[in-house]
């Protein structure tokens, strides 16, 4: 029905809409003053900068953005936000003061971009432009097929230095703490009624 | 239906421009989904008081129309007029917009269900992933609400959602792992067609446990009873939605139910063969198989709330964290072993 191939006006639209959002929503996240409202453009942001990817026809990455990112980290991230009780103006405090720190690393930062962007890989005319691909092309098989054989390696390094720093933060926050009370539930099923209830058999009052 | 669809494309396309014609054409077919959706939704609310109801030994609504048939409408009609109230020094924003960032996913969900082979409004390849992250978006609904209304009963139900969601969400992707290995796909229409051959080839024998893990799990996401802490009425008053009223209440519980019947259709489709028939040789395949299957699922939802007391808020975090997880991981490294040796009818 829609034309595919060039980029169409609908295409344009849709891109520039949500790459304003973008753009926006990201600038809202560290300037506005409320903690939860900034978690909440930071939702937007990956929000959509998922609908972006899609329609660079990345599909299981924009999905699993939003899935990963907006659906359980951000949640999270809101659940701590949301139960700090932050003074925004002590966080304003030493604004003027670690400027220049600030300054200096947004220009690092900026250069490395721009040292990345403008390298031989990344210019217009270093390979052909890729072509769109037909609608039955799988971008979830085509990413799992890639990512199981020819980059096992990485995967599995990179899936057990996450495990790694799951089991760090746990043990490093685990500790026992004397007057919790815990509940054993082991022990509750066990229960039976003779070890709680005791009947009592008493005699019916007589009338008088 | 097709033809009657690609005929009133052809009439409207004399009239309109292209792109407008795709959103008209689009919405068009969005309404034919939602519609009956929402009347389903009306349905379900008086089948749950009736059935629960008789479940108790009593009658349930009887007095508007025949039998109380028209209840919904009453119930509508007077959520309509009433009168939103926003409490004072809330969010005036986020208090409007939650209820529509719940309602919204909700329904952007049912874009991708298959009815039969072709009756799909949008059939795409990583369907099964764009429902998941759909149906994670939800919760900010109620996490929204709950700390836009400036109280504090629905600011604990908010909390509990959020740990609630989370926790069960991971179950409930592991649980569908477990479907996609089976199926060999994430488009949901090639999953049901895996499963052709009669109720032997069905998802539901070799992943038993994990189709009761994604049942449990799909109670729990929806906020549904026994898993009802963000509500509790007998605890946090209503939870997340204590401050709203009239329209803005009844968004919420329309998304509620609307997921309710997603979770039961998604049961039917992933582990039940969906529009498939049990018995291929004696009756053919049909969408009124789905909605069968559906409607037991639906019921099986208003079953638990007439059966179970609901959980203690730490009895359901160590059901999903230490019983559900435990068991999806358990039996997808057993499905790995089914896949490698193609143990038929399913891991052919």
């Amino acid at each position: 029905m829609l034309p595919t191939g060039e980029v169409t006006m609908i295409e344009a639209v849709i891109f520039y809409f949500f790459a304003i959002s973008t753009v926006i929503s990201a600038t809202a996240v560290v300037t506005v003053r409320n903690p939860v409202h900034a978690a909440l453009f930071l939702v937007l942001t990956f929000f959509t900068s998922a609908v972006i990817w899609m329609s660079l026809e990345a599909e299981f990455l924009a999905i699993i953005l939003v899935l990963v990112y907006v659906g359980a980290v951000m949640v999270l991230f809101i659940f701590v936000v949301m139960m700090l009780d932050i003074n925004v103006a002590r966080l304003r405090e030493g604004f003027v003061r670690y400027l220049p720190l600030g300054l200096l690393v947004a220009a690092i930062m900026l250069g490395l971009m721009l040292s990345v962007v403008t390298s031989d890989v990344f210019v217009l005319d270093a390979g052909s432009e890729p072509l769109p691909k037909p609608a039955d092309y799988s971008n979830t098989e085509a990413l799992g097929g890639v990512l199981y054989t020819d980059y096992v390696f990485a995967f599995e390094i990179a899936a057990v230095i996450l495990l790694v720093a799951i089991i760090a933060a746990i043990s490093l926050t685990m500790r026992k703490r004397e007057k919790t009370k815990y509940q054993v539930p082991s022990d509750q099923i066990k229960v039976r009624k003779a070890d709680r209830l005791r009947i009592v058999k008493m005699p019916s009052e007589e009338k008088r | 239906m097709t033809e009657t669809l690609s005929a009133l494309d052809a009439w409207l396309s004399q009239y309109v421009h292209e792109y407008l014609l795709f959103t008209v054409y689009s919405g068009l077919k969005a309404l034919i989904i939602l519609v009956p959706l929402f009347i389903v939704v009306a349905y379900y609310t008086l089948a749950e008081r009736k059935v629960i109801g008789y479940m108790q030994i009593r009658k349930g609504p009887n007095r508007v129309g025949p039998k109380g048939l028209f209840q919904p409408f009453a119930d509508m009609f007077k959520l309509m007029f009433k009168e939103i109230i926003i409490p004072t020094n809330s969010n005036k924003y986020l208090f409007i917009i939650a209820p529509v960032i719940t309602f919204a996913p909700a329904m952007a969900a049912w874009a991708v269900i298959p009815f039969n082979d072709t009756l799909v409004f949008s059939d795409i390849n990583a369907g099964l992933l764009y429902i998941l992250a759909m149906t994670s978006i939800g919760v900010y609904g109620v996490i929204i609400a709950g700390w836009a209304s400036n109280s504090k009963y629905a600011l604990l139900g908010a909390m509990r959602s959020a740990a609630q969601i989370v926790a069960y969400e991971i179950a409930m992707g592991f649980a569908l792992v477990g479907v996609l290995m089976v199926g060999g796909s994430l488009n949901l229409g090639e999953i049901v067609n895996r499963q052709a051959g009669g109720i032997g080839h069905w998802f539901f024998i070799p992943l038993l446990p994990l189709f009761f893990v994604y049942l449990i799990s799909g109670v729990a996401e929806t906020n549904r009873a026994p898993f009802d802490v963000a509500e509790g009425e007998s605890e946090i008053v209503a939870g997340f939605h204590v401050e709203y009223s009239g329209m803005t209440f009844a968004v919420f519980f329309l998304a509620e139910y609307a997921n309710m019947i997603l979770i039961a259709l998604l049961c039917a489709l992933m582990f039940f063969g969906g529009w498939l028939s049990p018995v291929p040789s004696l009756i053919g395949d049909s969408i009124g198989w789905l909605f069968g299957k559906t409607a037991v699922f639906m019921l099986l939802f208003l079953w638990f709330r007439a059966t179970f007391p609901r959980y203690r808020y730490d009895q359901i975090m160590r059901l999903g964290w230490k019983v559900l997880l435990p068991v999806t991981i358990l039996w997808l490294a057993v499905e790995g072993v089914a896949v490698y040796f193609k143990v038929g009818p399913w891991f052919v």
